[in-house]
């Protein structure tokens, strides 16, 4: 399917036509542009990403991949266009509020508060305490408790619980970043660059977690590493100077003319 | 949330827990303190109970021998007072990493509310009005008439009315604080300003106030003060035993106040904060609303200084605008500095530590060669903060958890 298809099905799903028939996209970018003191970051005419997928969005440096993030997660605003999750337009809304309608982030570098342990970045990311009262008063729950150690026991972090953020390896940051993200269940997980960093083993369980996770989470992955892409195998959007250049599964992308002229610089 | 898969770790790793509680910290004690084993554990335990003892019974108990005058008494309640705009200081700058610098103003709101109930019932002195509200002495030697001029039109200003009764006065004395850091915190951190952008925008506020409170036309007693304090609550406050009183108030009100920050600061709350300090940012992706807790903390610590600054007033005697220059609000970072902030108990060592010096330092002293004067003080003062900042960046606490051994 080329992009002028995608884009005509993507329309007749649009929710600002109100023409879609069945609720197929949790996220929806409309006529979506980005410019920054004239530079155009990004200008996407229509992404769709739909329950349950998990999306890969590639492209080289400077595309607008982390662009696309800031946009979505509410850290940037959009200079025109739309940002529908599920059913609602989320395009003025704070970061928090975002953040409490189910999008969650793990940034290009590994974001841990490093002043506290592992066990306590994780406390934070428990959902549903967002309020001031509820912690000052509440107190984690066992159930709570037993399902952070599960998560981090399948991370090999189990045996850093109580070591501050400050004293843990690369790796051990990303992972914790990962595993923040993925207790606080987010119904969108925006993971950018989840392998940066990571040796091949660990990169490849990185990619069987957020397979796992497709089971009930939606997830959009920005990556650069090849094998892993690869490893993953799933849709994947190549962005280009902010524009979609090119959509499909890996192989397919592999073979068009435009984006190996994007990647080597022809 | 995971299908139970095998775990496919690269090395997997035997994982050590404690079965039956495996969430509770570790004990982290090494033993690589100067005081060893068993010694550095009763240390620990006992030494913050046993220099409570001595602010709360050795030290009235050797005034009442005879052994130490009434003066060094008061003077200790005064530097406690300063102790708790200290803990306050150290909530909102060493755990949520924002430096504010008018705690002073704060602190000056609290002591200028306790500063009108003592002029209400103040000395002899003062003139009866048309309404037959007393204007306090202080308040009529620097009101816009001159005396004799107009003094049947002079009536005490509604603004001076509520402070008449000591219940109003302490609920209003926090409050009013509280209300000021409410605002200034809230277009400061809805509008995210931040760091040294803060600082100085509170810097400001402290001098506009001070500013304004130096004025003549508004009815606060401009540069003079609030003087001629006499009765708290109906008792002198010359007599000794109420001297006393107030140290033991002020000593218990300090104890309060730091086992209400500790408790804040060991809650999921004080973590957050921490997490305000290490990276903002992060913690608004994960579903926080930072400005929600740093007004929290801000408005605390700013009802903490005014509480100081209540305290402050009666054992002093007297309070003027002075209480709120631009300096003393850097003073109290000094003193939080030299204690170790991220600390509590490091903000009152700081605090006790820095004003005692000051008042050793501050008397003049025959020396063989010279003759050491009070100004020479300065020189210390900026060589202490010098030095701590370069030598000893978690400050006097971080030596002395040196010394037991404890890591944090």
């Amino acid at each position: 399917m080329n992009q002028a298809q995608r884009i005509a099905q993507y329309k007749e799903y649009s929710p600002r036509e109100s023409r879609f028939t069945e609720e197929r996209y949790l996220l929806f970018l409309e006529d979506i542009t980005a410019v920054f003191d004239g530079f155009k970051a990004l200008d996407i005419e229509a992404l769709g990403i739909e329950y349950n997928e998990l999306r890969i969005i590639i492209g080289p440096n400077g595309a607008g991949k982390t662009t696309l993030c800031d946009v979505v997660s509410g850290k940037t605003r959009p200079t025109t266009g739309t940002v529908f999750f599920d059913g609602a337009d989320i395009t003025q809304q704070t970061e928090a509020e975002i953040a409490l309608r189910g999008i969650g982030r793990k940034f290009q570098t590994p974001t841990v508060f490093d002043s506290l342990t592992t066990y306590e970045n994780m406390e934070l990311a428990l959902p549903g305490h967002y309020r001031l009262w509820s912690n000052l008063f509440g107190s984690t729950t066992a159930a709570q408790r037993e399902q952070i150690i599960d998560i981090l026991e399948r991370v090999g972090l189990a045996d850093a619980l109580h070591r501050e953020a400050k004293y843990l390896s690369h790796g051990q940051r990303q992972w914790l970043a990962i595993s923040t993200l993925i207790l606080s269940d987010p119904k969108l997980l925006l993971v950018d660059e989840p392998a940066a960093g990571l040796t091949d083993a660990e990169t490849a369980l990185t990619a069987e977690l957020l397979l796992e996770l497709k089971d009930d989470h939606t997830l959009i992955v920005i990556e650069h590493d090849m094998d892993f892409v690869r490893q993953l195998d799933s849709f994947v959007t190549v962005l280009n100077e902010g524009v979609i250049m090119a959509e499909g599964m890996m192989h397919e992308v592999q073979q068009n003319e435009e984006v190996i002229e994007a990647y080597l610089g022809r | 949330m995971f299908r139970k898969a095998a775990i496919t770790h690269a090395n997997p790793q035997p994982v050590e827990i404690d079965e039956q509680n495996p969430w509770q910290e570790k004990k982290t004690t090494t033993e690589n303190g100067l005081v060893n084993g068993q010694l550095s554990i009763f240390f620990r335990r006992y030494v913050p109970w046993a220099l409570l003892f001595v602010g709360l019974i050795v030290i009235p108990v050797l005034y009442y021998l005879d052994l130490i005058a009434i003066g060094t008494v008061n003077m200790l309640g005064r530097y406690m007072a300063f102790a708790i705009v200290a803990v306050g200081l150290d909530l909102i700058w060493g755990y949520t990493g924002i430096l504010s610098l008018c705690q002073a103003f704060f602190f000056a709101l609290g002591g200028y509310a306790m500063g009108m109930y003592l002029a209400h019932h103040g000395g002899p002195e003062g003139i009866i009005d048309a309404n037959n509200w007393k204007i306090p002495a202080c308040l009529y030697v620097v009101y816009p008439y001159k005396i004799g001029e107009a003094p049947g039109d002079a009536l005490v200003p509604w603004f001076w009315k509520p402070f008449y009764t000591l219940p109003v006065t302490l609920i209003l004395g926090l409050l009013i604080p509280g209300i000021a850091a409410l605002a200034i915190g809230y277009f400061g951190f809805k509008s995210r300003v931040r760091g040294v952008y803060f600082a100085i925008l509170t810097q400001a506020i402290t001098v506009a106030g001070w500013l304004v409170f130096c004025m003549n036309n508004m009815k606060l007693c401009g540069t003079n003060g609030l003087t001629r304090f006499d009765r708290i609550a109906g008792f002198k406050l010359a007599t000794p035993h109420v001297k006393v009183s107030l140290y033991v108030v002020t000593l218990l009100a300090l104890v309060g106040v730091y086992a209400l920050c500790r408790q804040i600061v060991q809650s999921r709350l004080g973590r957050i904060l921490i997490a305000i300090r290490d990276d903002e940012t992060t913690l608004r992706f994960s579903g926080y609303k930072p400005y929600i807790y740093k007004l929290f903390a801000f408005c605390l610590a700013g009802m903490i200084a005014g509480l100081g600054g209540m305290l402050y007033a009666p054992q002093m005697g007297i309070f003027t605008p002075t209480n709120m220059e631009a300096g003393a609000s850097i003073l109290v970072v000094i003193w939080v500095a030299v204690g170790g902030r991220g600390a509590l108990s490091g903000a009152i060592l700081g605090t006790l530590a820095v004003n005692l010096l000051y008042n050793f330092f501050t008397s003049e002293k025959d020396l063989l060669l010279f003759t050491w004067r009070a100004e020479y003080w300065q020189f210390i003062l900026g060589g202490l903060f010098v030095g701590v900042v370069l030598l000893f960046p978690g400050g006097l606490i971080d030596l002395w958890h040196r010394l037991v051994g404890k890591t944090k």
